[in-house]
């Protein structure tokens, strides 16, 4: 039986995995799956509606669903339909998370994180605008906490109320209505117009309301987020993407010009959305896709294939079975039985394929290399991780490196979970940045740095826990280690290196500055410096087995400063402003590595597993003198 | 004896590992300290310079700083890798690789210590249309002298800042009069008088008599500059007699006579001249549909070379420079209000290609040398 578990629990989360491609139930009867397929235009590049969804989610509140009261989730394409089809009724969801003390406060609203619509935040409209406009003056790295709050609720109703407009002007309760109404006063108010110019008698009250209908259209056409409609000439690549405000105003200059294809579409989906039809509404999205497909293949693929990966979220998947192998190879370490580190090795190579998997989608829907933000680094950085660990593993297999992998893998993908909460993962790169070639030299090469150290830290963190809590570190276990590690820092030093030379070069073909002191260089040099100054005592023997493994601890600290801390500083090219929770947790990280150094450094009589071989390499002073050199 | 242990303390791994060591903790607070003093005076102080004498904020706290600074770490660095290539590696097959990645730093370092001495940023501001023969220092500022009475040619006196200091009195073979420096301001704003006053202006002659000087404190960061003022005198050959305002913010010439010829006179950003033409043909500034992120700035320019009969249009766009003469023309940035104008960034670097070369020799070299320390690793793990 033992024999064959390791590959029945991967069989079993394989199935769990496979699961995730069904498509998801449709709630009420609505295909809420198709039509967050659809494609538009926002942010500067085209996305399906579940991202527009879960990307205007992520800036008002930092989730991407919306829970109600009664328990039950909203996608974020239901979410999205009903704020563009229905306004009226999302203007009484309760969206939006308010919980910072000083902010309650502020709106006299009692203690404790509150949830309010944006119909119960209405009276407090003009106070926050008046606080968000003196907050948004000063520089974003000066803000306080207050200030970040004010800004960002200030923001998330900005947002929410662009995207009630995005598809028609609010007031008419449906595109349907609203185009309703500009027809039936086009023709009056232009005659009105045209008798006026001449001077002849005209009907006021005609002009008036074409007037006012025209207005409401104006003011939803500047507020309008995501631009739903794809004009014919697209195709022939001189058109663009329009919100059907602005598609709509055209009918002024030729009134029995046709609508486009995409208004009549959501025009359809407007009156079955309201009329809670759901087989019309089907029927329309799939129409709609039909047309899509032939008339705009490439937009139209690019956000269902989105759209596909937004709801497997390959990441998330791998990220709980990460945790499971993890869980697993704690367990194996204690158990002399193979099939725990076995299944946990199975595990992990499960968890691997889908992070590659979801790499790869990644790269080929964005046509980018691996890093693009901070958030693909994140993701990439465990990737280099787990790979490590699983080609140790497959030579050595004490179930030590499947351990490590596993740690490494679900640390850096809960990392990566958190910074995708600040916004588009996938969003549009700024003109220097814009150059596949150094983002997959230079940025990958120091992504691939970081993962080494922080792998060669990891084993280190193991010898210290093994050595000093249990008596598993054997004399040969610890040699093993201590190679592993030294191998590891090899490859850290190579990759940290090159990338920071990369980097360089980059810098100098873009404006000539080789290097500039920058936060980020710096950073990325003080890990150069770190692996080098381990290199050079290993090698001079200045310090012990033990204390090397203490630097490789300080390994994890110095990157992630480079990777993280240098962003919160607020200066240089490479600052990506805010991180303030993320300040938090980089302080508690540093705490803990301190913390294991701290431990490493008990003396040897205090190590379990020293207690009971004899000392096999005593600690020599750093400014002791050298032995030989290798 | 003595002699022996000097050789053995500079060659021992220890020293290098200090070092190293001194270096990571420069670089820190190289860091720490910008959040405060901002990138260009950090540069100074940490690394540019042998000792550092500065402090770092924290918490509202100012802390002293002396530390040995980054051409103090680095000359000793230097040394020390020298020196044990010399006495211990000798040309050892297996130590190819090390010796390739120490002489790839070694060329990295001495690169940088060159490229801080000798490279030369300015930029060049073209509206479309617009051809220039030189470009302006970000930084300096020169007082510069414009014969415009020959019908043929200007002739052009520049005076480097170096020289403009109170008291000083400037004679140049081809300036007919004497200059006298009465007050130089580095940096200074200019506010107009309001009419009448009962003040007087700064100077007795030209736009200065109805113009007020408000000196300023030097700026900190790399992204603003100084705007020097100066209060002149010119001095013989019938010059005006008077005092003269002359400023960075004065743009139109102040003109004046000076026995039978016609002078203008600048206070302005120190020029560059070089032998050809760079002409702005055509600006784009690209966004991404329906957003303010730029997506790519490019120029396309003519370049003139009268000397070598060259002419031809260039493309420079991110990423993507024009290399000619010893100087490489960059897309710089644009004026958010003319989206006619492209500015270039002109840097003049001889040692550009050092980094290169480094890059190129220390990478095949770590990769040498772990390549066969690997290989020996697993062979031995195998053979347990």
């Amino acid at each position: 039986m033992k024999k064959f578990l390791p590959y029945l629990i991967v069989a079993a989360l394989g199935l769990w995995v496979l699961s995730g491609l069904r498509p998801p139930p449709a709630r009420n009867g609505f295909d809420y799956a198709g039509f967050g397929k659809l494609p538009a235009l926002m942010n500067g590049r085209i996305q399906p509606l579940d991202s527009v969804g879960r990307n205007c989610l992520l800036q008002i509140r930092s989730k991407t669903n919306v829970r109600l009261k009664n328990g039950e989730t909203l996608s974020p394409s239901e979410w999205l339909a009903e704020v563009i089809f229905n306004p009226s009724k999302a203007d009484d969801r309760e969206i939006f998370i308010i919980d910072h003390p000083e902010l309650l406060g502020l709106l006299k609203l009692g203690e404790g994180k509150q949830l309010l619509s944006f119909n119960q935040l209405r009276p407090h409209f003009a106070e926050l605008e008046k606080q968000a406009q003196r907050a948004q003056r000063v520089e974003p790295a000066r803000r306080t906490t207050f200030e970040k709050q004010v800004v960002k609720l200030y923001t998330g109703l900005v947002i929410f109320q662009r995207l009630k407009n995005s598809l028609y002007p609010e007031e008419y309760g449906g595109l349907h209505i609203a185009i309703g109404d500009l027809k039936t006063n086009l023709a009056p108010g232009i005659a009105a117009f045209r008798a006026r110019e001449e001077n002849k008698q005209f009907n006021q009250d005609d002009l008036n309301r074409l007037v006012q209908a025209l207005q409401k259209w104006e003011a939803a056409s500047q507020m309008a987020y995501p631009r739903l409609i794809p004009l014919p000439e697209l195709q022939k690549g001189n058109g663009q993407w329009m919100s059907p405000s602005e598609v709509v105003t055209h009918l002024i200059h030729d009134q029995s010009a046709n609508l486009p294809k995409a208004v009549d579409a959501y025009s359809q989906m407007n009156i079955a959305f309201l009329n809670n039809d759901p087989a019309t509404f089907n029927k329309t999205v799939a129409d709609y896709s039909q047309w899509l497909t032939t008339a705009f293949p490439k937009e139209f693929s690019k956000s269902s294939r989105e759209s596909f990966f937004n709801n497997f979220a390959p990441f998330a998947k791998a990220r709980e079975i990460y945790l499971l192998a993890f869980l697993l190879a704690c367990v194996s370490l204690f158990n002399i039985t193979d099939w725990l580190r076995k299944s946990s090795f199975n595990l992990l190579a499960l968890a691997f394929l889908l992070h590659t998997f979801g790499i790869i989608y990644r790269m080929t829907l964005e046509g980018r290399p691996p890093v693009t933000n901070l958030y693909s680094s994140a993701v990439f950085v465990g990737w280099t991780v787990v790979l490590a660990g699983l080609i140790v593993e497959r030579a050595y297999p004490y179930g030590i490196a499947v351990l490590v992998a596993a740690a490494g893998g679900f640390a850096t993908q809960i990392v990566a979970h958190y910074l995708s909460l600040t916004g588009d993962t996938m969003e549009v790169l700024r003109a220097v940045l814009d150059t596949n070639f150094w983002l997959a030299t230079h940025v990958v090469t120091i992504a691939l740095g970081y993962g080494a150290v922080y792998v060669a830290g990891l084993f280190a963190i193991l010898y210290i826990v093994l050595g000093v809590f249990t008596k598993r570190l054997t004399k040969d276990l610890a040699q093993f280690l201590s190679r592993t590690v030294y191998g590891i820092m090899c490859f850290a030093i190579m990759f940290s290196f090159l990338g920071t030379v990369l980097g360089g070069i980059w810098a100098d073909q873009s404006w000539g500055r080789f290097w500039g002191w920058d936060p980020k260089e710096n950073g990325a040099l003080i890990i150069v410096l770190w692996t080098a100054i381990y290199l050079h005592a290993r090698w001079g023997k200045l310090v012990s087995e033990r204390g090397l493994m203490n630097m490789a601890v300080f390994g994890n600290i110095a990157t992630s400063w480079s990777w993280f801390g240098v962003n919160m500083l607020g200066v240089g090219l490479h600052s990506y402003g805010f991180m303030d929770t993320a300040a938090f947790w980089l302080i508690v990280f540093i705490t803990s590595q301190l913390a294991i150094i701290a431990i490493g450094s008990l003396p040897l009589k205090h190590w379990r597993s020293y207690s009971n071989i004899e000392p096999i390499d005593e600690p020599k002073p750093l400014l002791a003198k050298p032995q030989q050199t290798i | 004896m003595l002699t022996e242990k000097i050789i053995d303390a500079l060659t021992s791994i220890r020293l290098t590992v200090i070092c190293l060591a001194l270096a990571m903790v420069l670089v820190f607070l190289g860091t720490l300290a910008q959040v405060d003093k901002g990138i260009f005076i950090v540069q100074k102080e940490f690394f540019q310079s042998l000792i550092v004498f500065s402090d770092i904020r924290i918490l509202n706290h100012k802390i002293p700083i002396i530390f040995p600074g980054g051409y103090l770490i680095g000359l000793v660095l230097l040394v020390n890798l020298i020196a044990s290539h010399f006495k211990r590696f000798g040309l050892l097959p297996q130590k190819i690789g090390l010796l390739l990645t120490h002489f790839g730093l070694l060329v990295l370092l001495v690169g940088q210590l060159m490229i801080d001495q000798l490279h030369i940023e300015s930029n060049m501001r073209l509206v479309e249309g617009e051809s220039k023969n030189y470009s302006e220092s970000y930084s300096r500022c020169e007082l510069a002298f414009v014969k415009v009475s020959d019908p043929d040619s200007d002739t052009v006196v520049s005076i480097p800042e170096s020289q403009l200091y109170k008291g000083n009195v400037i004679r140049h073979p081809a300036l007919p009069f004497e200059v006298k420096i009465n007050e130089y301001y580095e940096n200074s704003r200019l506010e107009n008088l309001p009419n009448p006053s009962s003040e007087k202006g700064a100077a007795t002659l030209g736009i200065g008599r109805t113009v007020r000087v408000n000196p300023q404190p030097l700026v900190t960061t790399s992204d603003q500059r100084n705007a020097p003022s100066a209060i002149i005198e010119l001095l013989g050959n019938n010059a005006p007699q008077g005092s003269w305002l002359v400023s960075f913010f004065i743009d139109d010439a102040q003109t004046f006579a000076a026995g039978n010829e016609q002078w203008q006179m600048f206070l302005r950003p120190e020029r560059y001249y070089k032998p050809y033409f760079i002409t702005l043909l055509d600006f784009t500034h690209e966004k991404y549909p329906g957003t303010d992120i730029p997506k790519n700035f490019s120029s396309r320019v003519k370049l003139t070379n009268p000397h070598t009969k060259e002419e031809r249009e260039v493309l420079i766009y991110m990423n993507n420079p024009l290399r000619y003469g010893g100087e490489t023309y960059y897309q710089g940035s644009f004026d958010p209000n003319d989206d006619r104008v492209s500015i270039l960034q002109v840097v003049k670097n001889p040692a550009w290609t050092t980094p290169y070369i480094a890059c190129a020799l220390a990478g095949l070299g770590m990769v040498m040398h772990f390549i066969l320390n690997l290989g020996t690793f697993v062979r031995e793990q195998k053979q347990k």
